[in-house]
């Protein structure tokens, strides 16, 4: 264990592995410890998300020609912001799952059984505070049972989430009586998360920068972060190392279902309500926004800020084909596309570097 | 002429026994309310339609509840059905998947039931299923989503969708109208945009706003989710700096609309909802927010349904009617509730 820290940023410290081989070379106990490694990834991090900057500034130019009226209000950029916050909030749990090797498909279902689980009337009875905590811990308990499978029960991640994505959805159903359960007028603390607003930006929008903030800090400064790349890159080698690689992959969904948790809280600040049909295929767009981060599925590599960039694509593709007034089966063509380019235009650069 | 007193009788009983039931069978949500409990009285004073009569088995399937109105389609119609000695309600485990719901019906067939409601997932892909029990001397009502062959069931039933467009374009038309606006800014907020049922609501809502000289500036569909309705409505609300009117199509995601409503802080329009939950007439009463009507597409029609499969399976007519078979059609009128009206429609109202 005591190795771990040095070697987790030998991994950190190569540019991404792409092949096996390379990967070996990179993973831990293999690669050299260079205490500047950071820097450097940084650097690469930062020319790999050029291409993600240039789309969202080529999506904004549209908007700004197409809707000038509308666009470039500052109402009009919080609004982008708040409606990204509740998947962005899971998009930073998915970008520590999918690097660490995993996938994690119950986002979506364990987010509508923490704002049921948070809105049933006894619950409510406890006031705002415990409703949040109760999300929380609800959110952590499903992702710490998703984990455990997963590690202890040796079960394929794509598998065990699943069948958390259906028994979650099941439960929050069972649990509202498939009704939508309204936060009552004493909890109206929740409900101001979004209708606050400090320096122009509503709460909830500050808990999305500060969860994405402390996602990135987790991932790039401490042990946590370094042994998630590399048991994501080669949890054998992150074995060898010394690294407890079952009890680590445990914590990721953890903490996946922790963000879930607090995304709960931020669903139902914004609809005022929590319900089982709440966060309907958010896996799917968490999962696209971390892989048009330059997160790479197989795990060991991708950054937070990526994700990001990638969500926020997503969700100005949204409000811009709403200012339009398109209809939303183009919205999903374009979705795909990007997708799509995104993932060529990354195997591309991949290819160029190595 | 004796008969006819007696006829005229029968018809008032009729009445009251119509809306009595209707009231119980919709405030099943909430216990003990009032004027359910009135009903069974009235219920037994005028005719013998509700008189104990030949048992039937009713078989009833439909959609999953992921939503107030299919919730409240379900418990109403068993509600209703608890409320006769004669009927045995056996409801099959609703699912959203057609071939679930195609072997579902299967297994009513096969237990010989006296007659058959069923809310098709989608009533095309549903039809030969209603046909096969028609075929097997069961009589189908047919609830809400028509099959498109009328061999495939006995009677229809169901809510009005282009009424519910123009009785929402007939109340804002008509409000802009009177307020001197020109080119108003006009919302449209839908559920789902390949349902034909959503199609018809916004064919009624502009043909209604037609009437008056005025169109639909922008219309975005949402998926009948609390959710989808806060995404679309925040996003709408930026695209447009100053609106006039919002219809949204449904009550449920309209609690999201409100939601992003609050959230942007904006107040200069009025909304009409849809649907007729109660929580959107208990929001039209307190009349402190923008929503001011809503119009109704009610989920007691699975009541009547129940009713109607009863009186079918029994041979007997509805006793407002001459006709001593019941019709063959019935379209639900879209109701305008609005501050005036609003506690008249308060019991009939679904929990979201």
């Amino acid at each position: 264990m005591t190795d771990a820290r040095a070697s987790g940023g030998g991994s950190q410290s190569t540019p991404p592995p792409v092949d096996e081989h390379a990967r070996v070379e990179a993973a831990p106990g293999k690669g050299g410890g260079r205490p500047n490694g950071a820097g450097i990834l940084g650097r690469v991090g930062e020319a790999r998300h050029l291409g993600l900057v240039v789309a969202l500034v080529l999506l904004a130019v549209v908007g700004l020609v197409t809707t000038p009226g509308s666009f470039a209000t500052s109402s009009n950029l919080v609004s982008i912001l708040a409606l990204a916050s509740t998947i962005g909030v899971i998009t930073v749990g998915m970008t520590f799952v999918i690097i660490g090797g995993g996938i994690d498909l119950s986002v979506g279902a364990i987010m509508a059984l923490a704002s049921v689980w948070a809105t049933t009337l006894a619950t409510q009875s406890y006031g705002p505070w415990v409703m949040s905590i109760c999300a929380i811990l609800v959110g952590t308990g499903a992702g710490l049972l998703n984990g455990f499978l997963i590690s202890y029960g040796r079960m394929v991640p794509f598998i065990a989430t699943l069948a958390m994505l259906v028994a979650a959805r099941g439960l929050a159903q069972r649990m509202s009586d498939r009704r939508t359960q309204l936060v009552q007028p004493d909890n109206n603390a929740i409900v101001e998360l979004s209708t606050t607003r400090v320096l122009g930006l509503p709460l909830l929008v500050y808990i999305f920068a500060f969860v994405v903030i402390i996602g990135w800090i987790v991932l790039n400064r401490t042990t946590f972060g370094r042994r998630t790349y590399a048991v994501g890159g080669n949890p054998e080698a992150a074995r060898l190392a010394g690294i407890d690689v079952r009890r680590h992959t445990m914590m990721l969904y953890a903490l996946s279902g922790l963000c879930c948790g607090i995304a709960a809280v931020i669903i139902m600040a914004r609809t005022t309500t929590g319900s089982s049909t709440h966060g309907d295929l958010y896996e799917l767009d968490a999962i696209a926004a971390v892989i048009i981060g330059g997160t790479l599925l197989t795990g060991g590599r991708g950054t937070i800020i990526g994700s990001i960039l990638g969500l926020l694509i997503f969700t100005l593709i949204t409000n811009l084909f709403i200012l339009n007034g398109l209809n939303t089966s183009d919205q999903l063509i374009a979705k795909g596309l990007i997708i799509v380019i995104a993932v060529l235009l990354q195997r591309r650069s991949l290819e160029t570097r190595t | 002429m004796e008969k006819r007193v007696a006829r005229r009788g029968f018809l008032a009983g009729g009445a009251v026994l119509g809306a009595g039931a209707l009231v119980t069978a919709c405030t099943g949500n909430e216990p003990a309310a009032a004027p359910s409990a009135a009903a069974p009285q009235a219920a037994t004073a005028g005719t013998d339609n509700d008189k104990a009569g030949t048992s039937v088995v009713i078989g009833f399937s439909a959609p999953a509840a992921d939503h107030g109105w299919i919730a409240a389609i379900a418990k109403n119609a068993e509600t209703q059905a608890k409320q006769y000695t004669d009927v045995e309600f056996k409801p099959v485990e609703p699912t959203n998947d057609i071939n679930q719901q195609i072997s579902a019906v299967e297994s009513l067939i096969a237990a010989k039931v006296g007659a058959l409601v069923i809310l098709p997932n989608d009533g095309e892909q549903l039809n030969q299923i209603g046909r096969r029990a028609m075929d097997a001397g069961i009589p189908v009502i047919n609830l809400d989503r028509v099959f498109p062959d009328k061999l495939s069931y006995r009677t229809w039933i169901g809510g009005d969708n282009y009424g519910m467009g123009v009785a929402a374009g007939t109340y804002i038309g008509k409000k802009l109208k009177d307020a001197g606006a020109s080119n108003p800014v006009i919302l449209e907020i839908q559920g789902i945009a390949t349902l034909p049922l959503t199609q018809d609501r916004s064919k009624g809502f502009a043909d209604a706003l037609k009437t008056y000289g005025f169109s639909v500036t922008a219309k975005q569909d949402a998926k009948f989710t609390v959710e989808s309705g806060t995404a679309v409505a925040s996003n709408l609300l930026q695209a447009h700096a100053k609106i006039d009117a919002i219809w949204n199509h449904d009550d449920d995601q309209g609690i999201g609309v409100l939601a992003a409503i609050k959230e942007a802080n904006r107040s200069e329009f009025f909304m009409v909802g849809g649907a007729g939950s109660a929580n959107a007439m208990r929001d039209i009463q307190a009349g402190s927010g923008v929503l001011e009507a809503t119009v109704t597409y009610s989920p007691t029609m699975a009541s009547s349904a129940i009713k109607l499969a009863r009186l079918i399976a029994q041979g007997k007519g509805m006793s407002d009617l001459v006709e001593n078979q019941v019709p063959q059609s019935i379209t639900l009128a879209s109701e305008t509730i609005t501050k005036e009206n609003v506690a008249q429609y308060l019991p009939l109202g679904f929990e979201s």
